[in-house]
């Protein structure tokens, strides 16, 4: 079955054109490239490059923001505070455990919304792709409200809903605990999030070639078959896609945990670390070496995926 | 040609916005100023004083009101960051009296004239004058003072014989809620509400959490584990770990302790005052007829008390363009019929003593005279900069109340003093 997947079409070659030297046409295209997309690009460099440059210049101070006359030049000190602290590689461990049970559970949840948006009934499907679609809508700190008021001991109304299920009373206190706090604050990113990868999932669904799918049909696969040699193989690279933009996004969780724990019970993710050094303690200098650190873990999570699985980005447009 | 036109009619159009909203930017030179104040969220008090004052000024300001964030941490966090970036715009603000040394001593006060400082403190009762003062000068103006009290229900002292004219312990209160089946409301969640029950007690067991001030931070000498200190951890844990403490004491905060009162099986808790008006207006006078109010429980029976003090200190933003009319508005403010009406609205008692003989604060809150009694051996959380840094540690140490055990005193002073350090996160 592993021939009805399409090997990558090789790119051609300009004819006209040899190598090393530009044509017009093209040095004209490049010059419409810049003019449209420079913009763009200055403006990302001003808002993301400065910040960045300006988090790594400032992590390598002590710098207190009520205390600027004080700021003085201490090297690498932050960083080797940071690493040293035992917060810190907790911290870490709640963040990737979070990443990876979201990404999981989204990944299957959308995968299989995603074929029912593609599937459902022409008349129905606006419908049901909006209501899909409405978790996302909802801004990340509202939901997080809803879901902590849902599971809350005094206003919920989980623990009397579910208190059929075992290990639910109606004075069980989610939030007292780190395992049941990990578990809402997961229930409510992959509540929000999963129409997010379901609708990369749905472009990527709909770039499988039907001829494919009815080829094997013909040679008698079943529906399992199908699923498994036909649809995901030729979705990889959307797939690759969608699970990068949301783990590098699920690293940075902190909204729920802000909202819901305010990082009692370890449930502080490393985001919510440089927000506690950066605004509550003001200690600029030691909290831009914690972003510092969690840029280069998301650079890290992009580069293995990119290098790794061999994402193409280029591909995942259609191109 | 017509695009060259075009463009420059674009630029002229966004000239003109640019100039508008600049000019928007700046303050109307030709008319009286107007005063922004940054208050905490309430129930409306203090925006009926700002209009209240305007109206005083006879055209000299007004006074426009800015809500910050509901808790006192995002208060000072947007506060401290607006001030950081010298923002001109804040005229007076709202501040919980624990941040006021950390303002202060960054510069972000203007100076209390001296005629003021007197005109403002005399008659305050003393906590309020304490929290308002750094290092020995006063750096802003006590408005109102909060403390917290232990409120009871009458029916469930009546059924075990507790007499409360006379002092309780915790000790006592825990017993009587496990042998009648009634809860102890107390703050548990890891928020400041917890620095503020570490703090009462172990100043009520004759300690504090801050032994020695220092300019250097990491010099603070804590005093978490020590007698006093031990005995606070000893009744911390006594209480979350007991029958009384309810399902999710570790996420209690006020506003639970008092739903947690009001229900069927309330019997204690230490609150502020505002419980009182709630209950009359969420649930009806027949429940708050049965609530009663004492002094803050003793940590040991021949130690008096030393309840939390909260409240709100006004400041004047040291980057205002109006810090004289600022201070003239802020004496409005405090002055002692605005107190009085802000008792009454907000249920947020006076730092002014006066005020609690008012006839019309004693109708509305019949336990006026406790409030007042707990005000004046209420003690102030720590006076440090580096407050923020002392509070999240002892949140983090003290977290969940019920883990408190003999270790903690040790492992929270050794963990509050490397951060104070600057060798360890917080």
């Amino acid at each position: 079955m592993s021939q009805t997947t399409l090997p990558p079409a090789e790119k051609t070659q300009p004819v006209s054109a040899p190598h090393g030297t530009i044509s017009d046409r093209a040095k004209a295209e490049r010059k419409l490239g810049w003019m449209l997309a420079g913009p763009a690009f200055f403006v990302m460099l001003a808002v993301t490059a400065y910040p960045i440059l300006q988090a790594t210049y400032d992590s390598l101070f002590s710098y207190r923001l009520t205390d600027p006359d004080n700021r003085s030049f201490n090297g690498l000190t932050n960083y080797w505070v940071i690493l040293t602290d035992e917060l810190w590689w907790k911290s870490l461990g709640v963040t990737m455990l979070i990443t990876v049970v979201t990404v999981a559970v989204e990944l299957v949840l959308g995968f299989a919304l995603a074929m029912v948006m593609a599937k459902a009934l022409r008349a129905i499907r606006p419908v049901i792709r909006a209501a899909i679609l409405i978790p996302y809508a909802v801004i990340t700190v509202v939901s997080a409200f809803a879901w902590q008021f849902a599971f809350d001991i005094n206003t919920g109304f989980v623990n009397s809903w579910f208190a059929w299920l075992p290990g639910v009373a109606s004075d069980t206190d989610w939030f007292g605990g780190t395992g049941t706090s990990l578990f809402v604050i997961c229930l409510a990113e992959i509540w929000k999030t999963t129409p997010f990868i379901s609708l990369l999932l749905l472009a990527g669904l709909a770039q499988v070639p039907e001829v494919l799918q009815e080829a094997a049909k013909v040679d008698g696969a079943t529906w399992w078959q199908r699923l498994w040699k036909v649809t995901l193989p030729n979705m990889k690279a959307a797939i690759m896609v969608a699970l990068l933009f949301r783990t590098l996004d699920a690293f940075r969780v902190f909204d729920s945990i802000f909202v819901m724990t305010n990082g009692a019970n370890s449930t502080e993710s490393v985001s919510f670390l440089a927000y506690r050094q950066t605004i509550s303690r003001l200690e600029i200098g030691l909290g831009s070496a914690v972003s510092v650190l969690l840029f280069i873990c998301v650079m890290l999570l992009a580069a293995v995926f990119i290098k790794g699985f061999k994402v193409d980005l280029a591909s995942a447009r259609g191109e | 040609m017509p695009d060259r036109r075009r463009r420059g009619l674009g630029g002229g159009a966004a000239a003109i916005v640019l100039a508008s909203t600049l000019a928007g930017c700046g303050s109307d030179e030709s008319g009286p100023p107007t005063l922004t104040w940054y208050i905490n969220p309430d129930s409306g008090g203090q925006a009926s004083i700002a209009e209240a004052c305007t109206d005083d000024a006879g055209g000299r300001y007004t006074i426009d009101t800015e809500v910050l964030p509901r808790d006192a941490a995002g208060q000072r966090e947007q506060l401290i960051r607006r001030l950081a970036a010298e923002d001109s715009s804040i005229d007076i603000m709202s501040l919980d009296p624990p941040f006021v040394p950390e303002f202060a001593e960054a510069g972000f006060l203007a100076p209390v004239p001296e005629d003021l400082q007197e005109r403002t403190t005399g008659g305050v009762v003393q906590g309020a004058v304490d929290g308002a003062t750094w290092n020995d000068e006063i750096v802003a103006v006590p408005f109102w003072a909060n403390t917290q009290v232990l409120w009871y229900r009458l029916s469930v002292v009546e059924a075990a014989g507790l007499d409360m004219t006379q002092p309780v312990t915790w000790e006592q209160i825990v017993e009587v809620a496990e042998e009648q089946g009634v809860l102890i409301g107390a703050q548990g969640a890891r928020a400041e509400s917890l620095t503020v029950w570490v703090n009462a007690l172990i100043e009520s067991a004759g300690g504090h959490i801050i032994e020695q001030n220092a300019d250097a931070p990491e010099d603070i000498e804590l005093g978490l584990d020590t007698e006093a200190g031990q005995r606070a951890a000893e009744v911390m844990r006594l209480v979350a770990d007991s029958d009384a403490a309810g399902a999710a004491f570790s996420t209690e905060n006020e506003d639970a302790s008092a739903t947690g009162f009001e229900g069927d099986n309330g019997g204690f808790q230490v609150n502020y005052p505002f419980v009182y008006p709630r209950a009359v207006e969420t649930v009806g006078q027949e429940l708050a007829d049965d609530y009663g109010a004492a002094v803050y429980p003793r940590v040991d029976a021949d130690t008096p008390a030393a309840p939390p003090l909260g409240g709100i200190d006004l400041g004047v933003g040291a980057y205002s363009e109006n810090v004289d009319i600022a201070f003239e508005a802020v004496e409005c403010i405090r002055s002692e019929e605005n107190q009085i009406a802000y008792f009454i609205s907000d249920g947020n008692p006076a730092s002014l003593a006066s005020a609690f003989d008012d006839p019309e604060v004693l109708d509305k809150f019949p336990m006026a005279p406790v409030i007042r009694e707990s005000l004046e051996l209420a003690a102030p959380r720590p006076q440090s900069p580096y407050y923020s840094e002392i509070t999240g540690g002892i949140q983090a140490s003290y977290h969940s109340p019920a883990s408190v055990g003999p270790q903690t005193a040790a492992d929270a002073t050794e963990f509050i003093t490397a951060v104070l350090a600057g060798e360890q996160l917080l």
